[in-house]
């Protein structure tokens, strides 16, 4: 049963008082969108073995959502961040290679700062 | 018959203002309405009367004398009218208990999953009771524990059963 | 000592209390053990050998073993709901007045009849009950299974409830040590030292280990680190706790026995700890295992160290002359304490071809035989040991000298306790010189932080000696022996066992490899090694040894089956604790809920809320209740509790933007003071949730939600708000319990609302659909005119605390408009009358909101909404889907819930081919016929046609489809 410390409010919670809310990072795609791109959001997920981003809210606590990188296969949890980004930050990044240093990072974009949320 | 290993009691008068606000921008005026300082990440302030907790990076959470509590939301809401805040007297929705004893602890250990022993002495903490939600702090003596009201009834059996006299955490 | 048994030594039993004698009963029969004692040193103490019987071939068992590993005395304990079955009795302290009967025997456990499934057993190999029940097919079902069913399972379950109590603690803990012996105490003091918090678990109520047993100086080692450790205040010692699984990122279960020993104490009987340990030094020793010769399992046959324990631990003699059997130094130690304790030693059979070591020289100067390259061919008798049958252990079993005796003690080596180690990942390597699995120290098992959150020490380690800590000197090495003698004979095998509960012998997993089955779990499952409920504690390796010998591999390329939780079983009573009774779940009350009670309300459960169903009266029946109580609202007046609708405050300058985006119609051109009706999709565009919200301010909203969906629809808004759209000004906060909400409901509702005045109820200052805040008789409230019953009806919210004082207000004002409270039921069936869907019975997550034929409610002019992009998919857009239409009944029969109406043809399954489903069903009191509602293709363009509903072993249905509105089609009685 993992622990997680919730970025939001700094308690290191058990799983019991977390909700699991599947892989991080998703972008949305609504009206307009290709079927392609609408199945994609709605089913398409990584599960990985190794190297995966996941959403958690601290459901029993705070109420936050929050983000976790952590391997799959060990539960090794490599950093705990805000929900309100749309790629994992540098420092997160810094982190997972730091233990795992053949691992790349799957994504092109730029990362953007919460203040510069795609959406706005 | 051996005593119990805390007393457990519910308390009937209390009132509480629940504040949704950017905590950096509306703080101070926060503080200077309710009276009390801006508790830190997962701390409460209190003036022996009033506690102010800190229930989210955008959610305090104001508990006073009941009688206090009509006062209390006016002047928060009237001190965040210019800001994008939420305060609503929530007095009626929460049950609170009080555990009060050398092994308050214990009583708490038995239905909390949270390192209540590390909690600092200003700490709050929310957690769950075995299968409710639940929120923790210290008061001279012991703890407050606070829950939803429909589960009062539930919150009781759980403090009760696990005071049962003779059942002490200590090692035998 | 005659008093407390035959075999009671005179002198000797650290851990016994001579000055109390305790009076138990061993089936039916009175016997007397000492404080201190086991049951199973109780019953040795009495000349009780036998305790059981074998699982398979109920072949008479003993003890074989003194501790947690004993797969054979296992006893029901106890009476009524305090009995419990496979109790071990090497385990259990003995309590006065115990009362133990044995199990798997009939008519008794001396003359089993059970047991001629023993002279049979050449006919149960591996794999029979696979082999013998595959065919005829026929045969399972009135023959296999029934006789399989009388005799599965060891021991009886208790027929009544438990009357004792449990219960859980969580502990947050730096150094977690499990196991109170020298090993792990040494490892505690260590950890303590740096200031950790230290906690110690010992799985026996004593501290020590096997140190005091086998060292001459080990009680005062042990006693001084004890003391050493009891002064430290980050000390933590506990006896009696058993540690039973290791899992992720440190989390350790342990079992706490409280009060075993006394089920009068008035305390919890048993603790689960619930530990999160920073780390865990695994010290839970090493277990002894059995030598594989022909006759291993009769009777008097026990562990060298069991033999050892008995008579060092309970002043208890196995037998007076006691045959040693070994591969290894340390059962040597047993035939000195054999010695020591006046018992005779006639001979030392030691397989290896010589045995020079420092023990096996103080045995011959003590004047015992040893004789080396030697072994046991056989044991002479049946329900207990008569004589010894040697022979050479490089040799096939010729007999050559037979030696009377009446215990065997045999040391096959040790191997280490990794259960823990293994349960989270940690791995293992074989050590060809130790003939064990050790822990590689390389390869733990990980936590949170990818670092090892478990290591091992002692005994568990490898390091069987534990010489830094006990000053043991060298032993001798081992040599494997996996079957004794090497050669021996197929039949000789049939009468080795490795599985002692199950009755495994060599001979099945020899045949099981025979016959394919290489790896180690398959041969688990196909020879039920290992399975029983000792775990294969004492036969895993030896079944795998022989296994990897069939296989003429080496052990590590068989490897092992995988170490599961818990290390013994637990009771499920600690994993229920104080879930159980009142305390089951938390049971939501509403602020009127005494009230309800009080008048007899039939409860509904509605997640964890309780909702009156109906509130009979008298002989009424619940159907006749609920007729009563529609006809009462629909003639004059009632009330519903409505408390436990969801309550959600959403403000912010983002607000009415947020809410077009939750719901499919639009909300932010909801005028202030009005009500909408809303639907919630989720991004599949399925319907989760609907409700009225009323705009408050010009920036607040309050949204309903149904009861079951508060916290769920909370939680949906925060998702999306912190997660998709974090730059929009909304906060939201869940209210469900500030307020208590009455509907008051039916053509007098204004009437009895206005007598207690307080606020202006008109339909001119209150239109339908409208909202006011003022005050009902005193109390401060909002009132929502807003209707699920098609009558005239006001949502009367007030604060919690005053909700039952307006209750009683309401129904002390209308007692002459004979105001009737209703239930969920009356409020299901009048929503149906009036053709309201219901989330939960018109949806079940595969429907939207088009399918219910509610495109009103779904805004054109949004661009967007959750669930919109998913409605415009194929399948949502098919014309063939199912939608919603009234069904009446033709025969004035109700139509049954959820039946299927049927289609011409058939499909691929040669199933018939369905057009539609019933969703509501009920018999209308208001109407006096039987309503429904389904589901049906192009249901809306079949109006008038006759569908029919099979239903198996009766008549099938048929009705015809309708306008789902059967009352007040124009909707004018809401009006009032």
């Amino acid at each position: 049963m993992l622990t997680l410390t919730c970025p939001c409010c700094g308690v290191a919670a058990e799983e019991t008082e977390l909700h699991a809310g599947g892989e991080a990072h998703l972008k949305r795609f609504g009206p307009g969108s290709s079927d392609a791109e609408f199945e994609g959001y709605l089913f398409a997920r990584k599960n990985p073995r190794g190297v995966h981003f996941e959403r958690w809210r601290h459901a029993y606590g705070c109420g936050k959502w929050f983000l976790a990188a952590r391997c799959t296969a060990t539960l090794q949890v490599f950093a705990t961040y805000s929900a309100q980004t749309p790629y994992p930050p540098a420092e997160v990044v810094a982190a997972i290679r730091a233990a795992r240093p053949d691992w790349q990072p799957d994504w092109t974009e730029t990362p953007t700062t919460p203040a510069e949320s795609p959406n706005a | 018959m051996a005593e119990a290993l805390a007393r457990i009691s519910q308390i009937d008068d209390l009132g509480m203002i629940q504040i949704r606000a950017d905590l950096g921008r509306a703080g101070d005026a926060i503080a200077e309405a309710a009276g009390l300082a801006l508790p830190g990440q997962g701390r409460v302030t209190t003036d022996g009367s009033r506690i102010l907790g800190w229930m989210s990076p955008d959610e305090l959470l104001l508990v006073l004398p009941r009688a206090e509590a009509a006062q209390a939301l006016a002047a928060l809401q009237d001190a965040l009218s210019t800001e994008h805040a939420l305060v609503l007297d929530v007095s009626d929705m929460r049950a609170a208990f009080r555990i009060q004893g050398d092994k308050a602890l214990h009583v708490l250990m038995k239905l909390c999953p949270a390192d209540l022993a590390s909690m600092p002495q200003d700490g709050l903490r929310r957690t769950r009771a075995a299968q409710a939600a639940c929120g923790i702090w210290r008061e001279p003596g012991g703890y407050v524990l606070i829950g939803f009201r429909s589960v009062a009834d539930y919150l009781r059996g759980l403090l009760q059963g696990a005071a049962l006299p003779g059942s002490q955490l200590d090692p035998r | 000592m005659t008093q407390t048994g035959p075999f009671r030594l005179s002198s000797g039993g650290r851990l016994i209390d001579r000055a109390y004698p305790l009076p138990f009963r061993f089936d039916g029969r009175q016997l007397r053990g000492l404080r201190g004692d086991t049951l199973a040193s109780a019953l040795l103490a009495n000349g009780q050998m036998l305790m059981g019987r074998s699982f398979k071939y109920h072949r008479p068992r003993g003890p074989i073993a003194s501790g947690a590993e004993e797969p054979n005395a296992l006893l029901g304990l106890g009476h009524g709901g305090r009995f419990e079955p496979n109790q071990r009795a090497t385990t259990t302290p003995l309590v006065g007045g115990m009362a133990t009967t044995s199990q798997n025997c009939w008519p008794s456990l001396t003359a089993d009849v059970g047991a001629v499934n023993s002279w049979l057993y050449r006919f149960f190999p591996a794999g029979f009950y696979y082999k013998t029940f595959m065919w005829p097919r026929g045969f399972w079902k009135h023959v296999f299974e029934p006789v399989i069913r009388r005799s599965a399972g060891l021991g009886k379950a208790p027929t009544e409830a438990d009357p004792d109590t449990y219960e859980q603690a969580y502990a947050h803990v730096d150094l977690v040590v499990v196991g109170g012996g020298i090993a792990g105490l040494t490892a505690a003091l260590d950890a303590a030292k740096s200031g950790k918090s230290v906690w110690v678990l010992e799985q026996t109520p004593h501290f020590g280990g096997r140190t005091p047993t086998d060292h001459a100086d080990g009680q005062a080692r042990v006693d001084a680190l004890i003391a050493e450790l009891r002064a430290m205040p980050n000390v933590n010692l506990r006896r009696n706790t058993m540690a039973t699984g290791l899992y992720d990122h440190g989390y350790l279960l342990a079992r706490e026995a409280l009060a075993d020993h006394d089920p009068n104490a008035g305390i919890p009987r048993q603790r689960l700890w619930r530990i999160r340990a920073g780390h865990v030094v695994v010290a839970s020793g090493a277990l002894e295992r059995p030598l594989s010769f022909a006759g291993n399992d009769v009777p008097g046959v026990m562990l060298a160290s069991a033999v050892r324990d008995f008579i060092g631990d309970y002043g208890v003699a196995p037998g007076r002359r006691i045959v040693v059997v070994t591969n290894n130094d340390d059962a040597y130690r047993t035939a000195l304490a054999a010695l020591d304790a006046g018992l005779e030693v006639p001979v030392i059979l030691d397989a290896r071809s010589s045995a020079g070591g420092a023990l096996p020289e103080a045995a011959r100067a003590r004047g015992i035989r040893v004789l080396t390259d030697a072994a046991i061919a056989g044991i002479k008798g049946g329900q207990s040991v008569e004589a010894v049958k040697l022979c050479a252990h490089s040799g096939s079993g010729e007999v050559t000298e037979t030696i009377e005796a009446d215990c065997v003690a045999m040391s096959g080596g040790w191997s280490p306790v990794v259960h823990l180690w293994s349960h989270c990942g940690g791995k293992l390597n074989w050590s060809d010189t130790q003939s064990m699995f050790a822990p590689d120290p390389n390869r733990p098992p990980t936590g949170a932080d990818g670092k090892a959150m478990a290591s091992c020490v002692g005994a568990a380690s490898g390091d069987l000696l534990v010489a830094d800590a006990t000053g043991a000197a060298a032993e001798s090495a081992i040599m494997p022996v996996w079957v004794m003698p090497t050669h021996a004979t197929r039949k000789m095998k049939f009468k080795m066992f490795l599985d002692f509960q199950n009755d495994v012998k060599v001979s099945d997993v020899e045949l099981a490899a025979q016959e394919g089955y290489h790896s180690v779990e398959h041969t688990k499952r196909y020879t039920t090694l290992g399975m029983a409920t000792d775990q294969g504690k004492v036969s895993n390796i030896n079944g795998l040894a022989v296994l990897s010998g069939a296989l003429n591999q080496p052990i590590p390329a068989t490897g092992t089956t995988t170490f599961r939780p818990p290390y013994t079983p637990l009771t499920l009573g600690t994993i229920a604790a104080e879930a159980r009774g009142e305390l089951f779940q938390p049971l939501r009350k509403t602020p009127m809920h005494g009230w309800h009670q009080a008048k007899g309300a039939y409860w509904e459960p509605v997640g964890h809320w309780r909702r009156p169903y109906c509130y009979p009266q008298g002989a009424e029946s619940h159907a006749e209740a609920v007729a009563r109580e529609i006809r009462a609202v629909r003639a004059s007046v009632g009330t519903l509790d409505a408390s436990t609708l969801g309550k959600i405050v959403v403000k912010g300058p983002d607000a009415g933007k947020f809410l077009d985006m939750m719901y499919t119609g639009m909300m932010s051109t909801l005028p202030v003071g009005k009500c909408r009706y809303g639907l919630i999709c989720n991004e599949n565009g399925f319907l989760i949730d609907d409700g009225v919200a009323a705009r408050l301010s010009e920036d607040t909203w309050l949204v309903h939600t149904t009861t079951g969906g508060a916290d769920r629809m909370h939680g949906h808004f925060e998702d999306w708000l912190q997660c998709e759209w974090w730059d929009w000004q909304v906060y939201t906060a869940n209210v469900t319990e500030q307020w208590a909400q009455i509907a008051v409901v039916g053509p007098k509702a204004r009437v009895l609302l206005e007598r207690l005045g307080g606020m202006d109820l008109s339909a001119e200052a209150l239109p339908f659909m409208g909202w006011a805040e003022g005050e009902i008789a005193g109390i401060p409230a909002r009132v929502y005119r807003i209707s699920f019953s098609g009558e005239l009806s006001f949502e009367v919210a007030v604060p919690a605390n005053r909700g039952l004082e307006l209750w009683e207000k309401l129904h002390e004002a209308g007692a002459d408009l004979n105001i009737t409270p209703y239930g969920t039921e009356a409020m299901h069936i009048m929503r149906a009358e009036k053709g309201f869907i219901m989330i939960g019975d018109e949806t079940d997550g595969t429907v939207i909101p088009q399918d219910l034929g509610m495109s009103w409610a779904i805004s054109k002019k949004k661009e967007d909404y959750i669930g919109k992009r998913a409605q415009q998919r194929s399948h949502m857009t098919d014309p063939d889907r199912w939608k919603l239409v009234g069904l009446e009944s033709l025969d004035g029969r109700m139509l049954p819930d959820g039946v299927y109406a049927v289609a011409e043809g058939v499909n691929g399954n040669g199933q018939r081919n369905v057009q539609g489903r019933v969703t509501s069903t009920y018999i209308s009191p208001t109407l006096d016929k039987p309503i429904a509602m389904g589901l049906v293709r192009h249901g809306p363009e079949r109006m008038g046609e006759v569908l029919e509903f099979p239903v198996a072993g009766q008549e099938s249905y048929k009705a015809r489809i309708c306008d789902p509105v059967f009352y007040d089609k124009e909707g004018s009685r809401a009006n009032g």
